[in-house]
């Protein structure tokens, strides 16, 4: 049986719906960035299967996947530096806590 | 005539007030001084070279065939606002502007001198002399103007160094607000001057002197048949420019700021308030002479003026106590004369009389020989004050023993102002009356009364001060002569009053510049000088030795003393009108409506902004799950509607 796109969207989109969930309803900060790579990632799955089924010829889809997982990779330190700031000032990882710019 | 010179003139005060403006507070007091003075002196040398050559040097652009010419030494174009509403800056020389660049450039210089004796000691020094540069550089730029729009732009500016002048103790809060009096009365006079220039500029289509007096009648003809409440558009033009000149020159009713501007420092009020900016308005008049002619009802509006100016301060300088008031109210009356001297003159031929430009003549000699009798008295004055350290007479009498050459110099200035013969003021003042006389009995007879007033309450000034009695005082301090600096300035004025009148002022300044000889009048001159004469024996009699005889004076009629010296309640009549009426009703009820009806609908909408704001401001919690989630159902609900719409 040939595999059509829906199978290659439909795990991208409950990636995605899972990412948003979570990025949503989760306090700890590190769950939101996890939720936050989960909706990363279905996107970049997307590009990768756009790619293959509407363009086979070309690369630039994989090509700017790989530009998007590095880039994800230094979003989530920087995402990570803040949490960790956040943690050493209120000594907590809730976001309901950190609703404040001021202190 | 080249330009350099002429610029010179002007540039060289405006450099030493930046110079000393900005460079003053890095410069000692002494070098600060010698600066000035060095600058003024320069300057006045410049400007004796510019009026001799103007005068003396026969070149045919300045005479031609005896008569002398107005000559525009440059005129550039500054502001090119539209085709016609071009504004110039130029120099213009002609018999008034060359006497006026003399008279100026040797007050300046005399106070100048004088200050560094006078304000020594003061702090503030610096900015003092810088303060004097720049009133000497708008006074000059004013005399020189080509157009009307100069003038006024210079106006502007030497009311505000009279400003800076006046309140140059700013420390004291009488001198703040004398200085506030005189830049809003003259500020208000001079909106009478702008709407003046711009009716008259309207009509003409040019700012420019030479051409408008060049040819009054089409100026005439240019406004004619144009009215406004009854009277020509030209008339109104000319008498609301006159309202200017009412202004600086401290005629009734707005010359209540002048006696108060005695605060500034007495070598300010030497230059500013009797030599010079005063007879700004009398300049202006003269200026505008042959236009003035054509308009009968304005040349009347300042003859009147003039007349009862000159009558209420004379009678007000007979009642007040303090010395420089007494002289601020001998300027406003002399300035009157000046003014009623140029309101009977005429450019045209009146049967009968042998000289009807005589008046403008004259006019302009009184300015002359009266800036440097009132610069003596006024620096006479000052010498006074330093040595006694009070403005009242009462704190003098008996000084001539103590300070003999104030004493002479003073004794010189009152005779001058008085019309003595051979003093200046007797060939000027004559001159004033046969003009009067010439043109209608009741102006010669009513001012014959004013100058022998003028006598009179001098020489009670003199009398009071160095006769009398002696002030006890002078046991603990005894007063002396001024420093030198002082004393020059006192020694040479006396002696130009002494000579002046012996300048064939005829020859030099007329209305349409061809020369006229002086004739003394006999009937007037006898008639002036009995007057004064008589005058000053009175005020002898009264006031040489102490006796009650004053008191008895005062007490005959109390309430016309008291008023006199309230100067009338002019000042009350105004604090009146502006507090009660302008303040008190007017502003009263456009705050009301401006607090009630147009600050009310500005709140009524910050209410409005604010309510509103308040009930979405719970979306805006800092909770950055929701703010996603929101977001998610509202990319959700565009994607659904837009769908829909595809569908």
């Amino acid at each position: 049986m040939d595999l059509s796109i829906l199978w290659y969207l439909i795990p991208s989109v409950i990636m995605f719906a899972c990412g948003v969930y979570g990025f949503v309803t989760r306090k700890n900060m590190i769950a939101i960035l996890i939720s936050l790579e989960l909706i990363l990632n279905s996107a970049d799955l997307n590009f990768v299967i756009f790619n293959r089924f509407l363009f086979p010829g070309s690369m630039e889809g994989m090509v700017f996947t790989l530009f998007a997982i590095a880039i994800a990779a230094a979003e989530t330190a920087i995402a990570i530096a803040i949490i960790i700031n956040i943690y050493r000032s209120i000594g907590e990882m809730n976001i309901r806590l950190t609703n404040k710019m001021k202190n | 005539m080249g330009v350099t010179l002429p610029i010179l003139i002007l540039c060289l005060p405006l450099f030493m007030f930046l110079l000393l403006g900005i460079g003053g507070v890095k410069m000692t007091k002494k070098t600060a001084g010698v600066l000035g003075i060095l600058g003024m002196g320069t300057c006045m040398t410049l400007s004796y070279i510019v009026a001799f050559t103007y005068f003396f040097s026969g070149d045919a652009a300045f005479i031609v065939d005896g008569v002398r010419q107005q000559f525009q030494v440059f005129d550039v174009t500054w502001l090119a606002f539209t085709q016609k509403l071009v504004v110039n800056l130029g120099f213009l020389l002609d018999p008034i502007s060359a006497m006026m660049l003399v008279v100026i450039t040797t007050i300046s210089f005399m106070v100048h001198l004088y200050s560094w004796g006078y304000m020594e000691g003061e702090s503030g020094f610096q900015r003092y002399y810088a303060f004097l540069s720049l009133f000497s550089f708008s006074m000059l730029g004013l005399v020189v103007a080509t157009n009307i729009f100069q003038m006024y732009i210079f106006w502007e500016l030497v009311g505000v160094s009279s400003y800076l002048l006046i309140g140059f103790f700013y420390k004291l809060p009488s001198a703040v607000s004398a200085s506030k009096k005189a830049f809003i009365v003259t500020r208000f006079a001079d909106l009478g001057f702008l709407i003046g220039i711009l009716i008259l500029s309207y009509y003409t289509n040019t700012f420019n002197f030479v051409e408008m007096t060049g040819n009054p009648f089409q100026v005439l003809a240019q406004t004619h048949g144009a009215t406004f409440m009854g009277a020509s558009v030209l008339t109104w033009a000319m008498v609301l420019i006159f309202t200017g000149g009412m202004g600086k020159s401290a005629m009734m009713p707005l010359h209540i700021w002048l006696p108060d501007a005695m605060e500034g420092p007495t070598p300010v009020s030497a230059l500013i308030h009797a030599a010079t900016m005063v007879v700004a308005g009398v300049y202006l008049v003269a200026r505008m002479f042959p236009v003035y002619c054509v308009v009968e009802t304005a040349m009347t509006f300042i003859s009147v003026v003039g007349a009862i100016t000159a009558f209420y301060a004379a009678v007000v300088a007979c009642t007040q106590v303090d010395i420089k008031r007494v002289l601020a109210f001998s300027t406003i009356s002399q300035i009157a004369f000046m003014m009623v001297s140029l309101g009977v003159a005429r450019d045209y031929n009146i049967p009968g009389v042998h000289y009807s430009g005589l008046g403008y003549m004259a006019g302009m000699f009184h300015l002359f020989t009266h800036a440097m009798f009132k610069a003596l008295l006024f620096l006479g004055a000052g010498a006074l004050i330093h040595a006694v350290h009070s403005n009242d007479y009462t704190k003098m009498g008996g000084l001539r023993k103590y300070m003999p050459v104030t004493h002479w110099t003073f004794l010189i200035g009152c005779l001058a102002i008085a019309g003595i013969f051979p003093f200046s003021g007797f060939f000027s003042k004559d001159e004033m009356l046969a003009a009067m006389f010439s043109s209608h009995w009741f102006w010669g007879a009513w001012m014959t009364m004013v100058a022998g007033l003028t006598a009179f309450y001098m020489f009670r000034l003199y009398f009071l001060i160095f006769w009398w009695e002696e002030n006890p005082d002078y046991a603990h301090h005894k007063p002396h002569d001024a420093p030198w600096q002082m004393s020059i300035p006192l020694i040479f004025l006396a002696a130009v009053s002494c000579v002046a009148g012996f300048i064939p002022f005829g020859k030099l300044v007329t209305w349409n510049g061809a020369p006229y000889t002086i004739h003394i009048e006999p009937a007037v001159a006898a008639t002036s000088l009995t007057v004064a004469v008589v005058a000053i024996l009175l005020a002898a009699k009264m006031y040489m030795k102490k006796n009650d005889i004053p008191t008895k004076v005062k007490n005959l009629c109390p309430g016309l003393w008291t008023a006199a010296y309230h100067r009338f309640y002019w000042d009350e009549i105004y604090q009146f009108v502006t507090h009660k009426i302008i303040f008190g009703i007017i502003c009263r009820s456009i705050a009301w409506f401006d607090r009630h009806v147009i600050d009310a609908t500005m709140d009524g909408f910050a209410w409005l902004a604010n309510k509103a704001s308040w009930s979405i401001r719970g979306m805006q919690s800092g909770n950055v799950q929701a703010y996603v989630l929101w977001y998610f159902l509202g990319a959700l609900a565009i994607i659904c509607v837009t769908w829909l719409c595809l569908i």
